[in-house]
This record gives C-alpha cells, structure tokens and sequence, in this order.
C-alpha cells in the first residue's frame, strides 16, 4: 500500500483519520483482530472479497475480517501455487497463510467469486486442516423457492460451522440486531457515495476507499461511529472546492483491489470518481435489509432480490450492461474507467459486454489493467489523464 | 474426434465408428433446421442429454466446437478476431474461438454451418466461465435462456440440498423451458429409457477405462481417452449407438488384453510400455498428434487421466438411474470433475497412481481452464507427498497455438522421463 499524503504534511484531524486508516489496513498481521479476541473472547473469521453475509457471524458474536489480499508485500512462498497466468490476489492471500500473518483468524469463508477463489478454497482446506473453511456458494438461481431455499441452506451450514469452531448460537434476536447495525452501517456508506456523486471534491476517492477498508477490520459499530466523524470532516473541509475535472466512474475492481496510489494517479490525472465498485460488501445490497419478520429470511431475500449487478452474479432476466448505464446516468458520470485486474476472469470477460452497453449509451471509456503490486502508474496516468481531457474538450 | 492432422493415423474400428457417429452428428446439425428440429446449445460437464433426447432436441456444444477448431488449425483466426473485438488476452479461448467462429460464420468441423440455438442451456457446472459465456451468447442470439446453477462439492460430498437444488431447477425451469420450445410434454417413460441405456454405455466405458490397469495397458486413457470418451461426452448418452460403440470398444480392448497388447497410437500400436503415466488437465487442441508423438516415442503411455472424467465420473460407480431420472441426473451434474473440490481431486489422482500402478503424475496446466489450472500446483506437491512417484509440469492452452510452445514442453518432459528413470535407479518407483 503506498504511503499516506506525504506532501501535504497535513495534521488536521482529517488527515489524522485517514493516516490511521491507512495504518490499520497496511497492517497485514491483524494487530487490531488480535486486540479485539484478547478483548472480548470470540473469534475471527477471514472472508474473501465480494460478499458474504456479515450479519450472520456478527450475530454469533464472530469479528468478520475482509481480506483484499495484501498489496504490495513481497511475495515469497505464494507464487509457488499459482502459475503466471493466474492473477495476484490468491497468490498474496497464500502469502499471507502461510507467513502466519492470518494467525489470529479462525477460520476463512470464500464466496463464490470465480474458479480460482473456488479452488483457493479447497487448498485452504489442504493447508490449515483444522481450521473452519467455508465455500459460500451463493445461488445463482433467484427464486425464492429454488436459489432461496438453497442458500439458506448454506447460510445455516455455515452458522453450525462457526458454532463448531467455538461461535455462539445463532438466534433470530441477535441476527435482528446485526441486521439493524449493519443497515445502520450500510445508510452512512451508501450517505457518503451519495455526497460524493454530488460533490466529489468534498469526499476524495484515495479517503473513503480507506476508510471503507479499515470497515472490513473493524467491529461494524466502531466502523459506524467511523462513518459519522469522516462525513462531519470532509463537510468541514472548506477549503476543498470544484477543480475542472472529469466525473467517471471505475469498475471492475470488485476482488482484487487496485494499490492505493493508482486510485491517487487516477485522481491526480483529472478524475473525479463518483462512483466505483471496491470494497462492495458494504454496499452489496441497494438498500436496508428488512428489519421485519424472519432475519434469516431477510438476509437471503436481500440476496435474491436487491443486490448489485455484479459480475460474479447471473444476470438472469436481466440486461447486461442496464445498471452500469444506469449508474453512469445517475450519478452524473461523464465516462466509465474499467480497471480490472489482469487475469480477472468475471471482470474481463464481463468487459466486452460492459463496453458495448455504454457504447450503444453513447459514453465514453477507457480500459486498463493493473495488479494489486502494480508500482508503476505512469502510463495509467498518461491513460487517464487524456481520457479525462478529451472528456472535458470534446464531451 | 475428427481432425485434419490424423488422416494419416493407425485406427481401430471403433475409432472409425466414433468418427462416424460425431461427423454425422454435425451433418445432422447442419441440417436441423431445414428438418425444423430445434437445438440447444449447452455444456460437456452437467449436459443433460438424455433429457435433450428426450424432447428430440439436438445438443449442440461449444466447447467441442472449439476443440474442433482448435485440431483444424482455426482457432488462432478465430480468437484473433475476438480479440480484435475487445476480448482480452487473459481469458478462456474456448470462449474467444467460439466467438470467433461465430463472425466467420459459424461453420463446424465438417464444413457446414451450425445451426443457431432455439434455447440456451446454462448448465452452470464445475466452470464458472461456463456462465459468463453464455451471458456472451445471449448477446448473440435471440433465443430465450434457462440458467441451471450446479453447486459446487466444496466438502466433498453431494448433501440433499445440493441434489434438490438441481432437480428443483430442472422441475420448475429446464423442463418448462424445453416444453415451451418443443410444444411437446415431457415424458419420464422416455427418459427413463434413455438413461438405461446412458448405465449400459458407462458400465462399457469404466471397462475400458480399468483397462489400463493391465501391464501393458491397451489404452492410452488420455489422448485415446479423449476418442473414447467423444461419444458419451457428446450428443450420444442415451442412444442405441452409444451403447453398440462402447461395447464394440469393450470387446476390442478385451482382446488387447488377451493379446497383451499395448494401445493403438497414431503410428500404428505401442510396442513397449515404459512409463505408465497419470495426467492431469486437458489436452492441447492446436498440436494433438505432435503432442502425443511426445509421449509415444519415448514409450509413455497414460493410464489415466482426469480429463476423461471432465463430463462424468463412472469409475468411483455412478450410475444414470432409471429409477432416479432426475435425481441421477442431478448427481451426474455435481459428480462432473471439475465440480469436485481440490482435496478430493488429490484424493483421486493419489488412487490413480496406486491403483493403475503409474510411474508418476504429469499435469499439463493450461492457461484458458483455471478451473482446472488453479491449484494444480499444490495439487502435484500433495500427490509427490502421498504416493512416493515424481511429478511433472508442462503448460499448454486448449486452443491457442500461441500457447504451445513444442520444444519447450519436448524438452521437460524428456527432462521428467530421466526422472523417472533416475527415481528407478534408485527403487523408489518401478
């Protein structure tokens, strides 16, 4: 991860929140998590990017902990599983393992991302036998009586497995008040894009892209109290004020995440991001998770029925291609960065369809590749930086 | 399978009568739909052909068009012209060449062009590329779509959830689905026949895939594997034809064994069996009978390998059950290879090399499948661990020729042949 704002030498309580932030997410060994179990006695469980229920082991008294790989770390043992052609993230996960830096995890859960998160998922099972290692193989049916039954399922199998590797029961009780903490959660996430598309000057991307990493370490309740004092600051900050810079949203990093100082380049090069697609467990569902009758019920139904449209998804009935536009059009963006990362098969191969529909939508975009240990962003920022200009002179 | 380079190659008869049945399959594709009978496109791993058959709808399926492609030296034009449309360098090149060939065309392997689908198929098995490719070609074609979503064994068991899962969507969607576009109803009794056939045809099958357990083995379960399994994996499971193949199969590798054989190979037959080999992963497409030739001159044969298993796993006893349409054929579907979570693959090439009595595992790792490829690393370390026998990696792609580099892979796998003699010398293998 690239360091904090050097230039700016900044020692205002803004940038004293967003230091911390980057702080706590470079922090591969999970100093934090360890603190938290020796604090409260429960446990701690990885979980892969994308999704998964948090609510769910929030209830059973588990710290959910997103790892997003571990950027720019030496990869010593890692690139021993994978061959070249296969992207960066499994490889510096493993790296992770096997360093110890995931020590303090009791276990990892790996959503249903693509097949080489699939695999991981049975390598992790070869390499810490005795730890809890959960495939959450979301449905890709949306029915509730097919794909929703089907993923209750899942999500019960995974609560008994917590319970075995040492969680409390689920109750309905607990899981009503998780839901209700991470709605909470979920409305200042969703408050802070919204200011962003509006003034996204106010709400630097490189901040809340930070500040939404330190929410997968965090307990979901110090994250909130999180939330309310960056909006109280960036409101605060009078002195940020419009540049003539191009509004574009970026997609396609939804697994592997791009090194922070690329998301600075991009910014630095004349782009406002009002919109992109990291860190989307805090923002998987478009709004709350009903708070009314069965919880377990509410978890699965906001899965069929209220998620985003992202790549590792079916798009069923649906069009490929409606809701980036949508969102293009929304927030007012005025092109579209695809940023995936090599070798991401749900991205890249989503990629094709993606362009046509904003093509066929008549706005522009630009395509580019990057690792999470990219350290060279000179031609990204040559990239985005005419992309941006050509927005503003000829858009 | 058909293709250019083996025109001059030693066969067997039931060699001549697979390339028989797959060349007239495609001619009767290419003739769908001046006859008004419908086609489906779907997938080898989790095809429900018997169910296909059934309603007398043609299975038509992309990834053999591919691999075809790939053998009649097309898919490099194929995947450029993807490419030049934006598809990027780092994905399947199945899904390219496909792509590819359906700009130039859609022309198929014997010259005559495919038909377009009247329904999607969507069996979401073992490949999560498998979904993205047909959201591709839903771009493509109007036709209507019917996702069926196959979870994955990431415990290493089918529970009954899983099992109900699938026949739930196959009740309420596949079915439906092919009613609709068939105006015909379903009918179990038919199916039920059908999948009594598919058992006679896979109990032939595993027959002649133990086979190689004898000394020499009279198969080679890889690059001959891939003929034998052409039929069953294809548009055949269910029919008479299957069945009379695979026995016609059967009492030829019978009387290999009689004979003490070794396996028909492209030159003629196999004279000395030096190193028994397990494979893993799939095989390169573009250089198949270079490929081989590799293996052959230095007497290597594969006695079995995970790719037969890519479109069904027999030979642990599974069965299509009459008894049991639709619940086998959800078996079927979650049993598929590719489905199976990595320490169960380990489990099952550690009994391959015990049971077949292999000198050691190769895995050729291709780029496009990371399905297969992710993982095989640690797969190959795992397997060295539990059985003792070297192994050895070489990296190829399906059907992009940039990808198969001969000398490259020529020279590690002599290097893994003196390995082995090296691991002889020493006792540790046979």
């Amino acid at each position: 991860m690239s360091t904090t704002l050097e230039a700016t030498k900044d020692t205002s309580p803004l940038a004293k929140l967003i230091s911390d932030c980057e702080e706590l997410i470079r922090d591969t060994s999970l100093s934090t998590v360890q603190a938290w179990k020796e604090r409260t006695g429960g446990i701690a469980i990885g979980f892969m990017p994308t999704y998964i229920p948090r609510e769910l082991l929030h209830a059973q008294g588990v710290l959910p902990v997103g790892i997003m790989g571990a950027g720019d770390i030496e990869i010593i043992r890692g690139d021993a599983y994978y061959q070249s052609y296969i992207c960066h993230i499994p490889r510096s996960t493993i790296e992770l393992g096997l360093n110890g830096s995931l020590d303090c995890l009791d276990g990892m859960v790996f959503p249903a991302i693509c097949d080489v998160i699939r695999n991981l998922s049975g390598m992790w099972k070869m390499m810490f036998p005795t730890k809890l290692v959960h495939y959450l193989d979301v449905p890709q049916d949306f029915h509730a009586e097919m794909g929703g039954e089907f993923y209750r399922h899942d999500l019960e199998a995974l609560s008994a497995k917590l319970v075995e590797a040492g969680a409390k029961p689920l109750t309905s009780e607990a899981l009503a008040e998780s839901i209700r903490l991470y709605n909470e959660n979920g409305r200042r996430v969703r408050a802070l894009y919204d200011l962003r598309r509006r003034e996204p000057w106010r709400v630097p991307t490189a901040e809340l892209y930070v500040i939404l990493r330190a929410g997968l370490i965090l307990p979901v309740e110090e994250h909130s109290i999180m939330l309310d004092r960056f909006l109280e600051l960036v409101q605060a900050e009078d002195d940020r004020t419009p540049m003539d810079q191009a509004r574009v949203i970026l997609t396609g990093s939804f697994c592997e995440q791009p090194p922070l100082g690329l998301i600075k380049t991009l910014e630095r090069a004349g782009c406002y991001i009002v919109d992109d697609d990291f860190v989307q467990v805090s923002r998987w569902f478009k709004h709350d998770i009903s708070e009314e009758g069965d919880p377990l019920g509410a978890l699965v139904d906001a899965f069929l029925t209220d998620a985003f449209a992202s790549p590792t998804r079916y798009i069923d009935e649906d069009e490929k291609g409606r809701e980036l536009v949508e969102r293009v059009q929304s927030s007012g963006a005025e092109g579209v960065l695809f940023c995936a990362p090599s070798f991401c098969d749900p991205a890249l191969l989503d990629q094709p369809m993606e362009t046509a529909a904003v093509t066929r939508a008549g706005i522009p975009w630009t395509a580019f590749k990057f690792s999470e240990d990219t350290g060279q962003f000179q031609v990204i920022r040559e990239q985005a930086g005419t992309f941006a200009d050509s927005i503003k002179l000829w858009s | 399978m058909s293709t250019t380079e083996e025109t001059s190659a030693a066969k067997d008869q039931s060699q001549d009568r697979q390339k028989r049945m797959i060349a007239g399959h495609f001619d009767k594709l290419a003739e769908s739909e001046e006859r008004g009978e419908k086609c489906v496109y779907t997938y080898v791993p989790g095809n429900l052909t018997e169910l296909l058959l059934s309603f007398d709808v043609n299975p038509v399926l992309p990834e053999i068009n591919a691999l075809q492609s790939g053998m009649r030296g097309l898919s490099k034009e194929y995947i450029t012209l993807a490419e030049k449309e934006g598809h990027s360098e780092d994905v399947c090149t199945y899904v390219k060449c496909d792509i590819g060939m359906k700009r130039a065309g859609n022309i198929g392997p014997t010259g005559k062009r495919l038909p377009n689908p009247n329904l999607l198929l969507l069996s979401y098995t073992g490949c999560f590329t498998f979904l993205k490719w047909f959201e591709l070609l839903r771009e493509e074609y109007d036709c209507p779509v019917t996702m069926l979503h196959v979870p994955y064994q990431a415990d290493g068991k089918i529970t009954d959830e899983m099992r109900k899962y699938v026949v739930d969507q196959m009740k309420k969607k596949t079915i439906p689905a092919l009613e609709k576009m068939t105006g015909k109803k379903f009918d179990i009794d038919r199916l039920r026949e059908l999948l009594a056939r598919s058992a006679k045809a896979e109990d032939d099958l595993v027959a002649v895939l133990e086979s190689a357990k004898n000394k020499p083995s009279p198969i080679d379960a890889y690059f001959g594997g891939v003929y034998y399994i052409g039929p069953i994996f294809t548009a055949f499971r269910g029919t008479e034809d299957a069945v009379a193949y695979y026995r016609e199969l059967r009492e030829e590798v019978e009387e290999r064994v009689r004979l003490g054989k070794g396996p028909i190979i492209p030159s003629g037959e196999l004279k000395e069996e030096k190193y028994r080999l397990v494979v893993e992963g799939p095989p390169n497409w573009t250089s198949f009978r270079k490929f081989w030739d590799m293996f052959t001159d230095e007497g290597a044969v594969v006695v079995a390998s995970t790719y037969t298993k890519v479109g069904g796993v027999y030979d642990d006893g599974f069965r299509h059950d009459p008894d049991r349409p639709l619940e086998s054929l959800a078996e079927y579907c979650l049993g598929c290879y590719t489905n199976l979570n990595l320490p169960a693959r380990v489990d099952k090439l550690a009994g391959y090399v015990k049971d077949y009595e292999a000198d050691g595992l190769l895995i050729n790792s291709v780029k496009s499948c990371n399905s297969f490829s992710a993982g095989q690393l640690m797969i190959l370390r795992e397997v060295e661990n539990r059985t003792g026998v070297p192994g050895g990696f070489i990296e190829s792609d399906l059907v992009d020729p940039r990808y198969f580099s001969a000398a490259n892979i020529k020279n590690r796998l002599e290097s893994y042949f003196q390995m082995i003699e090296q691991k002889r010398a020493q006792g540790v293998t046979r």
